[in-house]
């Protein structure tokens, strides 16, 4: 496998999160009963015209802004034609002669190196309803409700060499369209969606070789797995002298195989032309101005400025602005306590196992960062111990509690007070008195066991330092 | 009623109504009853809607005339390809039998909005492909002039409906002179206004970039109105002209008080005044180009050089266009659907096998087959340059002259079955008309006199620049003013 | 260019139209006439020349995200061949 060199492009699909459909005023709510937001003209009736929602345009202009595109001055809408029972017009309203952006770049870290990623174009299209197939009649049934959704569709360069590159891409790309505010990034319900083209080639060879197309894969995993069995599957072919066949592959996640559609597709000709429907899409200087005036800090900034302003490792800091809710929630947090180093600490090891082990994101965290800052004083301050804190967090994590409340109500503060403490230590001495005599004669590895059982007598609470300072003057 | 009162014009009939003089229930059913005795010959209604014409007519009246209402109370037809809420739109094909649109067409709400009555639905080539109205699923309108021969196409149904007063006026559509054709077959008023003038929502689509919707009528001062009801920019319709929209009535009344064509250029392209033209039809053209002489017009030669490329050019766009188009009527969600299909593949490929007639397929085919891979810049992206060049033809025309005239079709109404048999040689007869909607420029055809060897109707036709609606309407009357052609068709 | 039954097949079938063999005969014939005139444009000299898609001067009409209910679900329905009241339905997709 190591002869050979994997080539990987990238074809994302966005679900722009506007309020009406692309080409009609229909609602894109999701979970809506069947063909309920369904119209004359997202349902393809007989006469009825496309007419193009402003806002898509900005929010495909404002993603290739950030991306370094070239936004063209005019873009042409085509039709995309082929048959089936989701699309209700025959053709998918698209672009593909002239997109609206072309010729951008994505910078990614991959161990520890960067890596920068063309983009090829961006290009608005329309997305198409969903057929349910009955599992006991002849038959299935259509519901328009997604049809005309606006995508935007972002196709890379083949600039990847590696299951690992695709994947930082493909989390780079995310973080930008949830940073942008124009995408919901959830690939579990279809709003961010990618195919990946594989190919291999011996090294050293500029040509590329044969490639597949996987599709079908619905989390970053899968898209890390199926390349991975991809490359390693044509690997095997190529060593054992066979030809790759130019085709699409479907990822099975139970099986965790890349397994040809062969015979389910049919040859495409999609036979594109500029839709008469619709006039060419002019975007003017002013409009990109507004838009990039409009464009948020994008995560690169952000994580540069968290190491500088927080003084957070880049490592760190990459972690905290992956997700824009994550930085935001960081941010305040570090705001109202004031420790910014401990606040990244308590989000990277403590809030972000906890949201991930109850399916949230940031945004929907029921403990808000004023009471995680809170927290963080609370420990720096030495009312409870850092164990204590880590001890309590997924309860006042999962209540959304006031940490101070809580500790006080728990009875939980840290004893700092010497003088409680010194009986506490007097009381463990007296009830060891063997061990205290090996420590004496030097097995001083003992201290640990004397610390845990001021602990234990303490229920915790003991504050550390100061039992070790009473430990060495007791047992000098 | 009387049938005097069938053969009078719209904007007649409508300041007779406006005055209270008849009431919009009796201009109704005047066209019923002529509707109901002419039609056993004629076959140019597909979908009559008596009642609710009636009942419409009945509310106008307990309402009262309002003079506001370019159209108040007028009985009119509608082409089969304009979508009308709650009524039958099958555009003369069976793929969309018994299909009832819950939307108005921007147009058919311009005309209610403007006070017509909508009688029903006139026959058509099935989805406008045709010239002859003999492509219609349904059936085959004849000519009022003469039974024996055909409207022409694809309004056939409404060019013989306005010409046997069976209404005051009708909506036609026009992709590659569908108005103009059949208006110059049965000696009416017929104009395809700019491409974008009329509101494109609504009319089920034949060639996207071609199609325009305009008013059929029997006297240029009737298009006007029913023009300026329909025309206007509509936000539904992204090809729909930003532009003023005139009120072409009322310009048009100014200008009649002068009446003469003084200062006016017409411009004569030598490629429609030769050869492959009828004889009557070329006398009849030169007689009314000598009337407008008469009347002060100055004649001067003009050239559209790229004529002879206008019909391949056309038909590689139109089609093109309708595969796409017609992609949309495949069983699923309206129209007819194949009861043996068991399948995916089948109900598609049977449903539109067997919903859709020979021309249509035929151009489907070619037009699939021009846009395919490998084919498309030989074809499509050739004829959009070409269509280019065409365009440019016709402006450069227009730096020379005003207006551009030439006979509408080579030759008069022909009879029936006559030219069903060769494809090629129908598309051929388009040569004068499709150059127009090519260029997206405004066109009308009037009736100039019959010809001296057929006795039916010969249409002359008048080009304008982009949104030059008026002036052409205003040449047309002059025209038609002093060639006063005959109007009472004999065939009825 | 001629036309064989077998390629006018093939092209049908990309439109979804299962013709028979006599129809398809015809058709080759006058798709192979009709092709054959188109191709007199090859004669135009269309060097340099932008293609013209449409005849439209104006760009961009666009419209405000905004939501509005045009129809209710049943008048969605209302002509479909084949309902539950819920979905359009059709034989089933393998």
């Amino acid at each position: 496998m190591s002869r050979y060199e994997a080539v990987i492009g990238l074809e994302v699909h966005a679900q722009l999160r506007t309020k009406s459909k692309i080409f009609c005023s229909c609602s894109t709510a999701f979970g809506m009963e069947p063909n309920e937001n369904v119209c004359a003209v997202c349902s393809g009736m007989p006469g009825v015209l496309p007419v193009l929602n402003e806002k898509v345009v900005e929010y495909a202009a404002k993603m290739g802004l950030a991306v370094g595109c070239r936004v063209n001055a005019a873009s042409v809408f085509a039709r995309k034609n082929y048959f089936y029972p989701d699309l209700p017009k025959g053709y998918q309203i698209s672009q593909f002669e002239t997109p609206i952006c072309e010729h951008g770049h994505l910078a990614v870290t991959v161990d520890g190196s960067e890596k920068v990623v063309g983009i090829t174009r961006i290009h608005m299209e329309e997305d198409a309803g969903k057929n349910i197939h009955s599992a006991t009649e002849n038959a299935s049934f259509v519901d328009l409700n997604r049809t005309g959704v606006p995508l935007i569709e972002i196709v890379s360069e083949p600039d990847m060499r590696s299951a690992e590159e695709a994947v930082a891409y493909l989390k780079a790309l995310r973080s930008i369209l949830v940073y942008l505010g124009i995408c919901d990034g959830n690939m579990e319900e279809g709003s961010f969606r990618c195919d990946a083209n594989v190919s291999l080639r011996p090294f050293g060879q500029a040509e590329l070789g044969t490639r597949a197309e996987l599709k079908n894969m619905n989390s970053f995993r899968h898209v890390q797995k199926a390349i991975e069995y991809e490359i390693e599957r044509q690997a095997d072919l190529l060593d054992d002298g066979q030809a790759v066949i130019q085709e699409t592959r479907l990822y099975n996640v139970d099986k965790g195989v890349t397994a040809s559609m062969r015979g389910k597709e049919e040859a495409h000709d999609y036979r594109y032309f500029p839709d008469p429907d619709l006039v060419p899409l002019v975007v003017t200087d002013a409009q990109l101005a507004a838009w990039a005036a409009e464009l948020p800090e994008l995560p690169v900034a952000r994580r540069d400025r968290f190491v500088s302003q927080y003084g957070l490792t880049p490592k760190d800091a990459d972690v905290l602005t992956a997700e824009r809710d994550v930085a935001d929630y960081f941010e305040e947090t570090a705001r109202l306590c004031n420790e910014p180093k401990k606040a990244a600490n308590w989000i990277m090891s403590e809030l972000l196992r906890e949201l991930n082990q109850a399916a949230l994101t940031a945004a929907a965290c029921p403990l808000p960062p004023a009471h995680l800052a809170r927290l963080v004083t609370l420990v720096e301050s030495g009312k409870i111990s850092g164990k204590i804190g880590k001890q309590i967090f997924p309860e006042i994590f999962a209540q959304g509690l006031d940490p101070e409340t809580y500790v006080d109500q728990k009875g939980l503060s840290q004893i700092s007070d010497s003088l409680a403490l010194e009986s506490a230590v007097d009381r463990v001495l007296a009830d060891n008195p063997d061990e205290v005599a090996a420590y004496k004669a030097g097995k001083t590895k003992l201290m640990g066991f004397f610390v845990g059982q001021i602990m234990k007598a303490t229920k915790g609470q003991a504050n550390p330092a100061l039992v070790n300072e009473l430990l060495g003057k007791k047992l000098a | 009623m009387s049938h005097e009162l069938c053969s009078l014009s719209l904007t007649a009939v409508r300041d007779l109504l406006r005055s209270g003089e008849i009431t919009a229930v009796s201009a109704t059913r005047t066209c019923l009853a002529r509707i109901a005795a002419t039609e056993p010959k004629l076959h140019a209604v597909l979908h009559l809607a008596a009642d609710a014409a009636l009942a419409e007519a009945a509310r106008l009246d307990a309402a009262g005339p309002d003079p506001d209402k370019r159209l108040w109370g007028v009985p009119v037809l509608v082409k089969d390809a304009i979508c009308t809420k709650g009524l039958p739109t099958t555009c003369g094909s069976k793929i969309l039998e018994n299909f009832v649109p819950f939307y108005d067409a921007t147009a058919v709400a311009g005309l209610k909005a403007a006070g017509a009555v909508i009688l029903g639905k006139t026959n058509m080539d099935e989805f406008a492909m045709g010239s002859s109205t003999e492509n219609s699923a349904y059936q085959t309108t004849a000519n009022p002039w003469d039974v024996a021969k055909v409207p022409g196409g694809s309004s056939g149904g409404s060019a013989a409906a306005v010409s046997s007063g069976q209404c005051f006026g009708a909506l036609g559509t026009d992709t590659g002179g569908s108005i103009r054709q059949p208006a110059s077959f049965c000696g009416i008023v017929g104009i395809k206004p700019t491409y974008g003038r009329v509101s494109r929502y609504g009319l089920v689509a034949y060639g996207s970039s071609l199609d325009q919707i305009g008013p059929m009528t029997r006297t240029v001062e009737d298009a006007a109105a029913m023009l300026t009801a329909i025309a206007g920019h509509d936000p539904k319709d992204s090809t729909s002209a930003p532009e003023a929209t005139p009120d072409y009535e009322a310009d048009l009344a100014a200008w009649a008080g002068k009446g003469d064509l003084a200062g006016v250029r017409l411009g004569l392209p030598d490629e429609y005044w030769g050869e492959g033209v009828d004889a009557e039809v070329l006398d009849c053209c030169r007689a009314a180009v000598d009337a407008a002489r008469g009347l002060g017009a100055e004649v001067v030669r003009v050239s559209l050089p790229h004529t002879p490329y206008a019909v391949a050019t056309y038909y590689i766009v139109a089609m093109a266009e309708a595969s796409s188009n017609l992609a949309r009527f495949d069983g699923v969600r309206y129209g007819y659907r194949d009861a043996s299909a068991t399948d995916l593949a089948g109900l598609y490929e049977l449903s539109r096998a067997k919903g859709f007639g020979p021309e249509v397929q035929r151009r489907i085919v070619i037009g699939t087959y021009v846009l395919s891979a490998g084919y498309y810049d030989a074809y499509y992206r050739k004829a959009a340059q070409v269509r280019r060049l065409i365009r440019q033809d016709f402006l450069d025309a227009f730096a020379s002259c005003d207006v551009i005239v030439g006979p509408t079709s080579p030759f008069a109404a022909f009879g029936i079955a006559e030219k069903t048999e060769d494809p090629l040689q129908m598309y051929l007869s388009d040569i004068f008309t499709i150059s127009l909607n090519l260029a997206g420029l405004p066109g009308m055809s009037i009736p100039v006199g019959l010809g001296a060897k057929s006795a039916m109707p010969v249409g002359l036709q008048l080009f304008g620049p982009a949104f030059g609606e008026t002036r052409l309407l205003c040449t047309a009357k002059a025209v038609m003013d002093a060639v006063r052609p005959p109007m009472v068709p004999r065939g009825i | 260019m001629d036309v064989s039954p077998e390629f006018a097949a093939k092209i049908a079938t990309l439109a979804r139209l299962r013709l028979d063999a006599d129809k398809l005969e015809r058709f080759a014939g006058q798709m192979g006439d009709i092709l054959k005139y188109m191709e007199t444009l090859a004669a135009v000299d269309t060097t340099g020349v932008e293609p013209l898609y449409g005849p439209v001067a104006h760009v961009s009409p666009t419209r405000p995200d905004e939501v509005v209910r045009t129809c209710t679900r049943d008048e969605v329905l209302h002509n479909a061949p084949e309902t539950d009241g819920r979905f359009f339905i059709v034989p089933k997709i393998v």
